[in-house]
């Protein structure tokens, strides 16, 4: 086989690995939503579907394939159509970029191939990427929104609109200051440049802070999800949706909260660096093994923040939204502009007595 | 045929098509949209150009900001199917046709000129349009010129906000 046709097939073969991976992981984290949120508020939870609700999700998206699509008659078929699918694609889009570990070498045809942890690997503008993408995704709910043709929709779209906008300032803002220690916008590079403990959250927690509000209201999870608050706009942007196509926003806004996770673990907490893990298994450079572990331990990781994520979400009450926008353009955004400031100053007087390079 | 001739390719014609239906769309978010569409091609040229940066930051400033706030705006004033567009066609349809015809005449004058080598990317150019290199040009060689230009931007900004909320 030709060299091309090898790295087509190799990339062909990530690309589904990671679509059918996010697939299920944004299943579970609706089981594993329903059951934190049902421990939150004293009931069970799903434990009817399989041994203790484990195929509960399954249930739940075959139900709504067999569920009738309905499209509002005065809608914009074409547009009503789409924005699921944008909503989706993009949320997807992102993965291309995002790295689960370093690589490891396998024989293919007589030569050793390096294979990469990630779809598209050493992208030289990886963070760019993801924040053109994310920036993208409000394009699924607003459009959702008005070819619905129904003002719970319309009001709910531009919410998230204006929230999307207002947020993304101050989270591209807030990881300035960590590729200004970086020195790359590189994923794989940021990742080995925290190895051996010196993760980017003891450095930087202020815009670890930042970054981590400002990826709720980046997710429309609450207590930013003004796009789809319930008492007042039914069910904002998706209140005119019925069957699979909510269920691709649905499954949206959840691999959209395991991207926010999957990139703070990379930028801020050293990515599949772990302390003496490695040195304790000595596995050697490029084996199968070695990538497994990075992969474990990335996963293992992001597992907290996901947590995380769910609990805030059945714990704390939603913004009004003039507090959403003054707490985004008053608070957060001249936060994250000193933290630049002070990011710069720290390191020029460290450049200046040698302590970093 | 190699590769980036035929991503080239698929890119122009969508390209090209996606301009031409923003024009023609009488509806504004489908024109909008269309609009989108096209600056993402753009940004799929400009990386087959090697331009790596410019391509994100053409979707992120682009596609991501201003055309939202576009689409925000159309959406808020529900903008109607081409509100009387239609009343005084006459100079409009001279100036737009005599326009089209010149940049038409431009266009083709410079395509089917062949200059020798015209095709082929300068050596090095897969250095220059990465981030670092661009930092570099723009912080070291083209210092005045950037803090002058963010300093038009701050007084763009100060004038909008005067304009708009005379009471602060």
């Amino acid at each position: 086989m030709s060299p091309i046709a090898v790295e087509v097939i190799i990339f062909l073969i990530k690309a589904v690995l990671i679509i059918n991976g996010l697939l299920m992981s944004a299943a579970y984290l609706v089981y594993f939503e329903r059951k934190i949120s049902a421990w939150a508020q004293n009931r069970i939870g799903p434990n009817r579907v399989g041994p203790l609700g484990l195929f509960q999700s399954f249930a739940d998206v075959f139900k709504l394939y067999f569920k009738e699509d309905v499209v509002p008659k005065l809608a914009d078929k074409r547009f009503h159509l789409i924005a699921p699918v944008i909503s989706i694609g993009i949320a997807i889009g992102v993965y291309a970029v995002i790295p689960f570990g370093d690589s490891f070498t396998v024989n293919i045809g007589g030569a050793a191939t390096k294979i990469w942890l990630a779809v598209t690997p050493h992208v030289n503008v990886g963070i760019l990427f993801i924040l053109a993408m994310t920036s993208l995704g409000v394009y699924g709910i607003t459009l959702a929104g008005w070819s619905s043709n129904n003002k719970y929709s319309l009001l709910g779209g531009l919410r998230s609109a204006a929230q999307m906008i207002s947020y993304e300032l101050s989270m591209g803002l807030a990881l300035i200051s960590v590729l200004m220690m970086a020195g790359s916008l590189d994923l794989t590079e940021i990742v080995h440049k925290q190895a051996g403990g010196s993760w980017n959250v003891f450095f930087q927690p202020l815009a670890f802070i930042i970054f981590l509000t400002a990826s709720f209201a980046e997710t429309n999870r609450t207590p930013f999800d003004l796009p789809e608050a319930e008492p007042e706009l039914v069910g904002g942007y998706h209140t005119e949706y019925s069957s699979m196509k909510f269920g691709l926003f649905f499954l949206a806004e959840y691999i959209n909260m395991v991207t926010a996770c999957a990139i703070m673990v990379i930028l801020f907490f050293g990515g599949w660096n772990a302390p003496f893990l490695y040195e304790a298994l000595a596995l050697p450079e490029g084996s199968p093994l070695l990538a497994l572990t990075q992969f474990g331990v990335m996963a293992a990781k992001m597992i907290p923040f996901l947590f995380f994520f769910i609990w805030v979400r059945w714990s704390v009450p939603r913004f009004r939204y003039d507090q959403l926008m003054s707490l985004g353009w008053k608070v957060m955004l001249p936060l994250a502009l000193a933290n630049i400031a002070i990011t710069g100053v720290v390191m020029v007087i460290l450049k200046h007595f040698g302590i970093i390079s | 045929m190699s590769v980036t001739v035929l991503l080239f390719g698929i890119l122009a014609v969508v390209a090209v098509a996606s301009g031409i239906s923003t024009v023609m769309s009488r509806n504004p978010v489908a024109s909008a949209m269309s609009l989108v569409l096209h600056f993402f091609t753009l940004a799929g040229i400009y990386l087959t150009l090697q331009a790596q940066f410019i391509a994100a930051v053409q979707v992120l400033v682009y596609a991501g900001a201003i055309m939202v706030l576009v689409v925000f705006m159309i959406m808020l004033l529900n903008v109607g199917r081409e509100e009387q567009m239609r009343e005084n066609p006459g100079y409009r349809t001279i100036i737009g046709t005599a326009l089209g015809v010149m940049l038409a005449f431009q266009v083709g004058k410079t395509a089917f000129t062949d200059v020798a080598g015209r095709h082929v990317l300068p050596p090095g150019s897969a250095v220059t349009g990465t981030t670092e290199a661009l930092g570099e040009t723009l912080f070291k060689m083209y210092l005045f010129p950037f803090e002058a230009v963010s300093l038009l931007l701050l007084v763009a900004v100060v004038g909008a906000v005067i304009l708009a909320k005379r009471k602060i």
